[in-house]
């Protein structure tokens, strides 16, 4: 477990240098400690200011913040495979991104609409869930799954009415993409606050990891916490979405891959899983920028062929 | 400690408890017995705070127990439930160490662990919970229980699992914490056991009917003969009777 925490404090600052040095212009070490310093070439110094480094935090929070979603929804829903997109926030910010830009809209307009579609879906789920028994992670879930069917249609349909031209970018949107994601600001914000109640909530999720009743019996405001944890939860996938659009696997993988080296205490779990998912994403998206380069690579793409091998290597060690 | 005042518990069209009034004072020990499905994990339930009753009270030293705060009920007030918990991940040791919840955290392991060693459970400490034998996943579950350490305990079938060994241990533990001053209502399935250990027995019969009496007046061949439905005979040790097909 103390080697896997060491692993993940390790690869935030590896990964955000990876960010920092990669791309169309290599940066060598001292190029790039120059173009920090803010010494050396007003070139580099632009394209690591200017360029990468808000890029960079802007990727590493949306990471963090799908990961972050991805281990509170799994305790949640008492279902390891639940993951940020299960809720249908990302299907409903994607349909309302897809539908505004086929009405020509893009910048602000585009991010507008995708936050609202973001808010409905994340609304709908709420009055969907809500049985007259109290919380159920059931009807969450076949809310959500239902949900995400509903946007996965109007995607398609979407998709076929546009015009040839917009598919593309259309598409790059529903892979994940972080090119335009030029102020990380807002995400970290959203990271913050998020980060803030779901550690405040750690030690209470380790005990519901028993089960509702047991929990209850041993004092946890059963209803508070899930209450908090769903609303923590959607709150960091629509931000994330808001960023970099459907970038998957973080949210599923992130978690998993902790917990298979051990990880379990919440309280180390989220904190761990911000860090990782951030690191990761960080890393993907520069690798997304220059694998191809000059030919952009969704990064949603990348994050998954890293990380299914990684978390197949894992469940194969059997740790 | 814990009474009940009228206290009657419903499942979708029947009556499982119909007006139980009872009383249970520190240090004493009582067993609910009954057939299945006659409503005892309900009751147990409903007296730890778990289940709404259909009508009636339950009252934790003289307040009610659903104004009792989370965490302050819980120092008081520990349950063992009949779930088997093996969704947990994390270790033994830390597993026994959630039951320092109510008092703030999980503190030091060093309780747990003694726990964990008065229960056979000690070379398990690092092992994952969910790895365990199911009777090793019983003893941790109460040593979760113990380590809480509340003033009250409700056990369903805390003996379930366990080997007879184990059993004598589980129920030596219990009765200690009850000379301590620790009152314990349990489910328990073996009337010789609640006759040795049990002062008190509450009889949950079909259709609600609810009898409640001295151990050595309730559990008596007659009783117990109308309660499970089925003879029984004399199985050549005192409290012990051997169940005849019906």
């Amino acid at each position: 477990m103390k080697a896997a925490l060491w692993f993940t404090a390790a690869s935030v600052p590896l990964a955000l240098l990876a960010a920092l040095s990669i791309g169309s212009v290599e940066l060598g070490p001292s190029e790039l400690w120059q173009a920090v310093s803010g010494s050396g070439d007003e070139v580099n110094r632009e394209i690591v200011w200017g360029l990468r480094l808000p890029r960079a935090l802007a990727a590493f929070a949306c990471g963090s913040l799908l990961a972050l979603a991805g281990a509170l929804l799994q305790v949640l829903l008492r279902n390891p495979l639940a993951d940020p997109y299960l809720l249908g926030v990302s299907g409903g910010a994607a349909t309302a991104a897809l539908a505004a830009m086929l009405l020509g809209a893009s910048g602000a307009l585009l991010s507008g609409a995708s936050a609202l579609g973001a808010a409905a879906a994340a609304l709908a789920i709420f009055v969907l869930s809500l049985a007259p028994s109290g919380w159920n992670p059931y009807r969450v879930l076949l809310a959500g799954v239902a949900l995400s069917s509903g946007f996965g249609a109007i995607i398609s349909l979407l998709l076929t009415v546009a015009p040839a031209a917009q598919v593309q970018g259309m598409l790059f949107w529903l892979f994940g993409d972080l090119s335009g994601a030029s102020n990380p600001l807002p995400a970290w914000l959203v990271l913050a606050a998020v980060a803030v109640v779901a550690q405040s909530q750690a030690m209470a999720l380790n005990v519901m990891t028993l089960g509702e009743d047991q929990a209850r019996s041993l004092g946890v405001a059963v209803a508070r916490v899930q209450w908090l944890v769903f609303g923590c939860a959607t709150a960091a996938t629509a931000a994330a979405v808001l960023v970099g659009g459907g970038i998957g696997f973080v949210g599923l993988v992130t978690p998993h891959l902790l917990r298979l080296a051990g990880v379990h205490d919440h309280r180390a779990l989220l904190p761990a899983s911000a860090c990782l998912g951030g690191a990761f994403l960080a890393a993907a998206d520069a690798v997304a920028r220059s694998a191809a380069s000059p030919t952009e690579l969704p990064v949603g793409a990348v994050t998954a062929l890293i990380g299914v091998p990684a978390l197949l290597v894992l469940l194969a060690k059997g740790r | 400690m814990l009474s009940t005042d009228k206290l009657s518990i419903d499942v979708p069209g029947r009556r499982l408890v119909d007006g139980l009034t009872m009383e249970l004072k520190e240090g004493e020990c009582c067993a609910i017995l009954g057939r299945n499905g006659s409503g005892k994990s309900s009751l147990l339930a409903a007296l730890a705070g778990l289940r709404r009753p259909a009508a009636g009270t339950v009252t934790l030293r003289g307040r009610l127990l659903a104004s009792w705060p989370g965490r302050e009920r819980a120092r008081r007030l520990g349950v063992l439930l009949q779930d088997d918990s093996a969704d947990y991940w994390g270790s033994t040791l830390d597993f026994v160490r959630l039951g320092r919840y109510p008092h703030g955290g999980v503190g030091p392991p060093e309780a747990a662990r003694a726990l964990l060693a008065e229960l056979d459970l000690a070379e398990h400490a690092a092992q994952r919970f969910r790895t365990l034998s199911g009777g090793e996943r019983q003893r941790a579950r109460i040593a979760q229980l113990l380590l809480q350490a509340p003033q009250l305990m409700l056990l369903d079938e805390p003996l379930q699992h366990l080997d007879l060994a184990h059993q004598a241990q589980v129920m030596a533990l219990l009765e200690r914490r009850a000379q301590a001053g620790c009152a314990i209502l349990m489910v328990l399935h073996e009337p010789a056991v609640a006759a040795r250990h049990c002062a008190r027995a509450v009889l949950l019969y079909d259709a609600g009917r609810v009898a409640q009496g001295p151990s050595n007046i309730m559990l008596t061949q007659e009783h117990l003969e109308t309660l499970y439905q089925c003879r029984l005979e004399p199985a050549g040790l005192p409290g012990l009777f051997a169940p005849l097909p019906r």
